[in-house]
């Protein structure tokens, strides 16, 4: 363990192993840092900004940054929080996100940081895009109104051959994460369990099942996200 | 002093919002002597008949007279607070949005499988019928909009919370159970 160094969060002293992810880093130290596209045991981009956090007067993504020695990091400061409540506020307006009617409601992530930054109404006007439901293959409906383009079904819902489930199909405005109808022809049922339990908002949803848990006593009902990581 | 006015309304909602206002139980007789009722379907009162200062609004606006009604709380009530996701980005109503309106009316009253009385393939169409928009919109994109209460419906205690504190003046409790979007 010679490799442990120190840093600071919002002036907290932390120690990790030199190399870590800041976002991981903080979680070991009981700092919770929000994410969304970042999950753990796949490889961290930095797409959705919602971990942003400020080192040295600049803004870096924390799933990206790896900590280094005598690193300050400011991570729940107002600046910092208003901007992450803006990108949340971003991704509400840009899809399609009709909590009442989603199965996801409750478990769901992007809700969970609404609820945790007290979005009360996104300050940007609705989009409302035309997005289809893919409802074709046997046991998963991909409803395009609530991708955030995450890409965390790509990267870590794969057959036995290494081949993605999910990939991304067209661009720019008109990018979308579409499921491979072969290989979902194929696709297990515990897969498209882990399908849904991995995209971090409702837009895969395992089908003929439903509430089992009711809306009231899930994940984030009770319980902030990142309370499980904060001490 | 005269006790400080207060108005609803349901637009394109299902008056959820409004049971959950009633949901308060028996604080609702802590809230008849904070508060006077004016126009609102809990007293059925129709018309304004004197300036309010708190106007609740349940539902987005889905056709012309939403808007007309909405417009009419503005002009009368000192703050307007929308009450429930439809009131904020147009809820349920507003998964229509995505379809244009001809398509719509043609399935609720032509080819819809339901559908078996309209023998002669009418489309609604009497003066008196207030006119569908092209889309719901959320109350803020058609009037100003001071205060907002998420949820499906929002919690009595939301609503509990938010009133007391706009009547009190003090600081709105905000536990993080009461704020749900769903």
């Amino acid at each position: 363990m010679s490799n442990l160094i120190k840093f600071k969060i919002d002036g907290n002293e932390c120690m990790a192993e030199a190399g870590t992810y800041i976002v991981e880093a903080a979680h070991q130290n009981g700092i919770y840092i929000p994410t969304l596209c970042n999950m753990p045991g796949v490889k961290p981009k930095g797409s959705c900004r919602i971990c942003t956090v400020k080192i040295n007067g600049r803004l870096m993504t924390s799933c990206t940054t790896p900590v280094t020695d005598g690193m300050e990091i400011e991570s729940n400061s107002n600046d910092i929080n208003e901007l992450r409540k803006s990108i949340i506020e971003l991704l509400f307006v840009s899809g399609n996100h009709f909590c009442p009617a989603c199965e996801k409601s409750g478990n769901c992530e992007l809700q969970a940081l609404g609820y945790l930054y007290q979005m009360m109404v996104p300050r940007f006007p609705y989009d409302f895009p035309k997005r289809e439901v893919d409802a074709s293959s046997p046991f998963i409906i991909k409803d395009q109104d609530r991708c955030i383009m995450c890409k965390r079904c790509i990267k870590s819902i794969k057959d036995k051959e290494g081949r993605s489930y999910f990939a991304f199909h067209n661009r720019g405005n008109h990018l979308e994460v579409v499921l491979d109808k072969e290989l979902a022809a194929n696709m297990t049922k515990e897969t498209a369990e882990l399908a849904m339990k991995n995209c971090p908002v409702g837009s895969i949803i395992v089908k003929e099942k439903g509430f089992v848990v009711p809306i009231g006593q899930r994940k984030f009902d009770k319980k902030p996200i990142g309370s499980d990581v904060t001490v | 002093m005269s006790k400080p006015v207060l108005a609803t309304t349901s637009l394109a909602g299902c008056f959820g919002c409004h049971m959950s206002i009633l949901d308060i139980d028996e604080r609702i007789l802590q809230l008849i002597e904070l508060v006077e009722f004016n126009k609102s379907p809990v007293d059925d009162i129709k018309t304004f008949t004197k300036p309010v200062d708190i106007g609740i609004i349940e539902g987005g606006c889905c056709n012309s007279e939403n808007v007309e009604v909405l417009r009419s709380f503005r002009k009368n009530c000192k703050i307007l607070i929308s009450l429930g996701e439809c009131a904020i980005m147009g809820g349920l109503p507003a998964m229509r949005n995505g379809i244009p309106v001809e398509e719509c009316l043609h399935e609720a009253y032509i080819g819809g499988p339901t559908v078996q009385l309209n023998k002669s393939h009418i489309l609604p169409n009497d003066d008196e019928l207030p006119m569908l928009l092209d889309k719901v919109y959320p109350c803020h994109e058609i009037v100003k909009i001071d205060y907002f209460l998420p949820g499906c419906p929002p919690s009595a205690d939301l609503i509990w919370n938010a009133l007391v504190a706009l009547l009190t003046g003090d600081p709105m409790k905000l536990p993080y159970e009461v704020v749900k979007f769903d």
